[in-house]
């Protein structure tokens, strides 16, 4: 009854294209940007900005751009962290080399960077497929931990490559406290999403799609693997690459190499087969599971077991936590491999017809 | 030279334990096409479990022999597991059966979280000992033909002894046994194997089992040199390309990739990691694998990959 098309004609191929054909469609955008822009900074506290949205947001950036790759291109990559780390190292060299470089404008220069590294990494995909590619992407991951380790030029020549930035301002205005942080990491992922969203929709993600669903098909009708594979390694690999930058910069403050190691990477994976491969609402969805569900599990595993009376220390905790997260995960994957955005267009097939089903 | 041959023989021996991981990781994937990610985790599981089984079964029943604790110690490992395969089968795998490959993956680094967390839960996370015997003294070879002598440590030649006899008694099992043949009739074509009457779900526990085995072997050899803690579990990511390197599909590959990636490594460590600053163990494995595909794609010893439209 609500949520329903009948009676909404389209008279312009304009109104055909829009990305929310459906009216009530963009009526919930619309408020979940309302939500976002408005009534959150209104309403969260310091706490909730800066451990749990400034993270999530972040994140799903990430998880977007993987999405990308993996979702969209179907060239399986466990090397995610790398190239976040690739763009926090490059933004910041940027940033403290250059004089007076503006903070944004590093952060795409850390993307580029990333950039020209994923498409490097991406070369072997041309000819290796599949669990091999997989396996191979780690050969980015520990590559690139290595050399921020190991070679100082890149940390500035600190020790153990800790780094830190200070004073970050957009064109004028400070970034500083939890609330500013939030809206420009939200204006950066909106603006991402929108670019993702139109990307994969137009005819670049249309060969994303057929290289990923088969390759050889794909180029027998003319799409050339090449070009489609190593744009999805370099848009991926921006993305993400930016996405590091701002998790350095934004969330962390300060920051070694370790910040981006494999579990990163693992994570962001979780993130969008959790969350729907191929799908930008997807990897919402996956980024906020995956960055709630240890806030979650810490909080309550503790309460839980004092309300049994068993004192629980915080190693038994951390290890019942990975528990609970490896089991959820299988769990999750059992009962809908194809992810939580699966189930979020069950949901509204199920409203179409809602409150009369056939 | 004769530090040459030393550095080669360290680099044959971490390398035939590398291949006992990689052995678990081609067992399962020749049988269930998965790629197990957690085949670390069972590695340091199994490991936890006979090192503090058998710390226990000499309290809880009373006895004081050594040989007998650590006997009770493997076999309550092996139960364990079998256990743990059959939980996998019945939970996991059987009901992802048609999923793709990435989702098994996915699946298979869940267990490998869950067997991470549950292990140390249960068994405790400290570092924990496991000592089976063997003779831990330095051995001099060749000290007529070079000043000095080889340095070899006589661990390392029994671990390497153990692991080259796992292998031998698999192959003989893959060749002439019942199950054996079964098990490659399901690694040959599922459904063929399927339709004159092989059992998928049997053979899959069977093959979990036997992965389970080789982690325990692998983990009581890891274990009595390192200590059974958590990084044990990391291991399997140092024998990911040796998987890798000999295909995915090919037990001799699993052999052949470890000792080509440990000699590699050893060798490169020494005389090449001194000009780019050190510590390139990490990922020379990853990058050697890397440009052999280029020119090889499925591995050394893998079946090749036929695309078909």
């Amino acid at each position: 009854m609500l949520y329903r098309e009948n009676g909404q004609f389209k008279t312009s191929y304009r109104a055909d294209l829009q990305i929310f054909p459906i009216l009530q469609d963009r009526v919930v955008i619309g408020l979940l940007l309302a939500l976002a822009f408005v009534a959150v900074p209104l309403l969260a506290d310091e706490y909730l900005l800066r451990a749990i949205l400034i993270p999530f947001l972040i994140l799903s950036l990430a998880a977007l751009g993987l999405n990308v790759l993996v979702g969209y291109c179907g060239q399986i990559s466990l090397g995610a962290g790398a190239f976040m780390a690739v763009g926090a190292y490059a933004a910041y060299n940027f940033f403290v080399r250059v004089d007076g470089m503006p903070m944004p404008l590093a952060l795409l220069l850390g993307g580029i960077c990333a950039t020209l590294v994923g498409i490097l990494f991406g070369l072997p995909s041309l000819r290796i497929k599949g669990l091999y590619l997989a396996v191979t992407t780690l050969a980015a991951q520990f590559f690139v931990d290595w050399t921020f380790l190991r070679i100082g030029w890149f940390t500035n020549h600190t020790p153990s490559g800790s780094v830190s930035v200070a004073g970050l301002s957009f064109f004028g205005l400070p970034v500083e406290t939890p609330l500013q942080k939030y809206l420009f990491c939200l204006g950066a992922v909106c603006l991402f999403a929108l670019m993702v969203k139109n990307l994969v929709r137009g005819h670049i993600g249309r060969e994303w799609m057929a290289i990923r669903d088969m390759d050889v098909a794909a180029a027998v009708i003319g799409i050339r693997p090449v070009y489609a594979k190593l744009s999805a390694f370099a848009v991926s690999s921006f993305i993400i690459g930016v996405a590091g930058a701002l998790w350095a910069f934004v969330y962390l403050g300060s920051w070694e190499p370790a910040a981006f190691n494999i579990n990163r990477s693992f994570d962001l994976l979780f993130m969008i087969i959790i969350g729907g491969l191929g799908s930008v609402m997807g990897s919402f969805f996956g980024a906020a599971f995956i960055v709630l569900l240890p806030i979650v599990l810490d909080q309550l595993l503790p309460a839980l077991g004092g309300m049994a009376g068993i004192a629980v220390d915080t190693a038994t905790v951390a290890h019942v936590v990975y528990m609970i997260f490896g089991a959820l995960i299988v769990f999750f994957l059992v009962v809908e491999p194809h992810g939580l955005a699966r189930l979020w267009s069950i949901g509204k097939e199920k409203l179409r017809l809602w409150p009369f089903p056939h | 030279m004769g530090f040459f041959i030393e550095t080669v023989f360290g680099g044959l021996m971490a390398g035939m334990l590398y291949s006992l991981i990689a052995l678990g990781f081609v067992l399962i994937f020749k049988a269930s096409g998965v790629f197990n990610f957690a085949q670390g985790a069972m590695v340091l599981f199994a490991a936890l479990a006979m090192a503090r089984l058998s710390e226990w079964a000499p309290e809880v029943l009373g006895f004081e022999s050594k040989v007998l604790a650590d006997l009770l110690g493997f076999g309550g490992a092996i139960l364990v597991m079998v256990l743990v395969a059959w939980l996998v089968e019945k939970l996991v795998l059987g009901r992802l059966v048609n999923q793709e490959g990435i989702t098994l993956l996915m699946a298979t680094l869940g267990i490998a979280y869950f067997l991470d967390g549950f292990g140390q839960t249960v068994f405790g996370s400290d570092i924990y000992k496991i000592d089976i015997g063997l003779p831990k003294d330095p051995l001099f070879l060749f000290e007529s033909v070079f000043e000095g002598g080889v340095l070899i440590n006589k661990e390392d030649l029994y671990a390497a002894a153990i692991a080259a006899a796992l292998v031998l008694l698999l192959s003989l099992f893959f060749q002439y046994t019942g199950t054996g043949r079964a098990l490659r009739a399901v690694a040959d074509d599922h459904q063929a194997a399927q339709s004159i009457g092989i059992p998928l779900s049997r053979i899959w526990v069977i093959v979990w089992s036997v992965a389970g085995f080789v982690a325990l072997v692998a983990g009581i050899i890891w274990g009595s040199k390192l200590g059974v803690q958590f990084s044990l579990s990391l291991v399997a990511l140092k024998a990911l390309p040796v998987v890798i390197l000999g295909g995915l599909t090919s037990v001799p590959g699993a052999i052949v990739g470890g000792l080509i990636i440990g000699v590699g490594e050893k060798v490169a460590e020494i005389y090449l990691g001194p000009l780019v600053g050190g510590g390139i163990e990490i990922w020379f494995g990853y990058v050697l694998v890397l440009f052999v595909l280029l020119v090889r794609p499925q591995g050394l010893f893998g079946e090749k990959i036929i695309d078909r439209v």
